[in-house]
């Protein structure tokens, strides 16, 4: 039970890393990406737009924690 | 372009890691002078890693190009973006630097603290283990990286020859000195990494999701400049953040 737990950990670790926030943000902007591509409003924005919001967030998040 | 871009990232990456591994094998070799158990370690790992490749490699190779770029193009930025969070909270000053000299020094002082056990054919259990699992988890994600690049290019050979040539360079100029790769500029490599993964998978994400780019193929070069001066835009702000933080003190 101890190794299956510490396997998923390593996974997750290795995926998902520091901040799950990161990882729900890309799926979330794939998924309206996906949305978009289904009408005629033109779709490659949503993941830049994504990154530039959730990237200095998830640093903002970690520079004001105290040291 | 996209070959080259590839190739560069590819190598990059996997040399990043292979300077990891590589620190821990020679502190695993030096501690005991346990060199045979410390390649043997190594050469277990590698043959795990090589393994993985043939299950993994036939079976990305074979999903449909859709299903493979919404899926890997997803891991790609999310796993990019930690590269790239790190290293610009690294650059900025509010994470410590890489250091393979004091990694190489911690894993000494463990070494040297255990026991030199012999099991079977394995003269210094310890030393191979720590090898082992070196070259195993820092090995994961070249496979991951090389995997990943080489599946969506339709270009696996490339890939594969990339990871191996930095392997390979990486491991032969470590043997030679003998020493931690200390003067390898890692954390401006995990930097450019970070970025080329980022990049790629915002590029093949968005395509595996129903997104045009503006300019099609065209447009991955504008992705990569743009992500690449966010990065240093932000490691900027950071670091003045640091400096006004410092002087109000």
């Amino acid at each position: 039970m101890a190794g299956l737990r510490a396997f998923f950990a390593f996974w997750y670790d290795f995926v998902v890393g520091d901040d799950w926030r990161v990882a729900v943000a890309v799926v979330i902007a794939l998924a309206i990406t996906y949305g978009l591509s289904r009408t005629s409003i033109p779709a490659w924005w949503a993941i830049p737009v994504a990154v530039a919001g959730f990237l200095p967030y998830s640093l903002w998040r970690v520079t004001r924690q105290p040291r | 372009m996209k070959g080259g871009a590839l190739f560069i990232a590819v190598f990059l990456a996997c040399a990043v890691e292979a300077v990891e591994a590589t620190t821990i094998v020679l502190a695993a070799g030096t501690a005991h002078k346990s060199w045979r158990s410390a390649l043997l370690g190594a050469g277990a790992g590698l043959g795990v890693l090589a393994v993985v490749v043939a299950v993994l490699g036939p079976a990305v190779t074979a999903v449909p190009l859709r299903g493979i770029r919404v899926v890997v193009g997803g891991l790609l930025l999310i796993f990019g973006l930690q590269w790239l969070r790190k290293a610009i909270l690294r650059a900025s000053g509010h994470k410590a630097l890489h250091d393979e000299a004091q990694i190489f020094q911690d894993e000494l002082a463990a070494a040297a603290a255990s026991d030199a056990e012999r099991r079977g054919v394995v003269n210094d259990w310890y030393a191979f283990t720590l090898s082992f699992k070196g070259v195993v988890l820092e090995g994961i994600e070249v496979v991951f990286i090389a995997l990943t690049f080489g599946s969506n290019q339709h270009d696996v050979p490339l890939a594969a020859l990339a990871a191996v040539a930095a392997v390979v360079v990486v491991a032969i100029a470590g043997f030679a000195v003998r020493a931690p790769l200390s003067r390898v500029p890692e954390n401006t490599m995990k930097f450019v990494v970070g970025v080329m993964l980022t990049s790629f998978g915002m590029f093949w994400g968005g395509e595996g999701a129903g997104a045009r780019w503006p300019g099609s193929d065209s447009a991955l070069p504008a992705i990569v400049a743009a992500v690449a001066i966010f990065g240093v835009a932000l490691t900027a702000a950071l670091r003045r953040n640091v400096g006004l933080t410092a002087s109000a003190q």
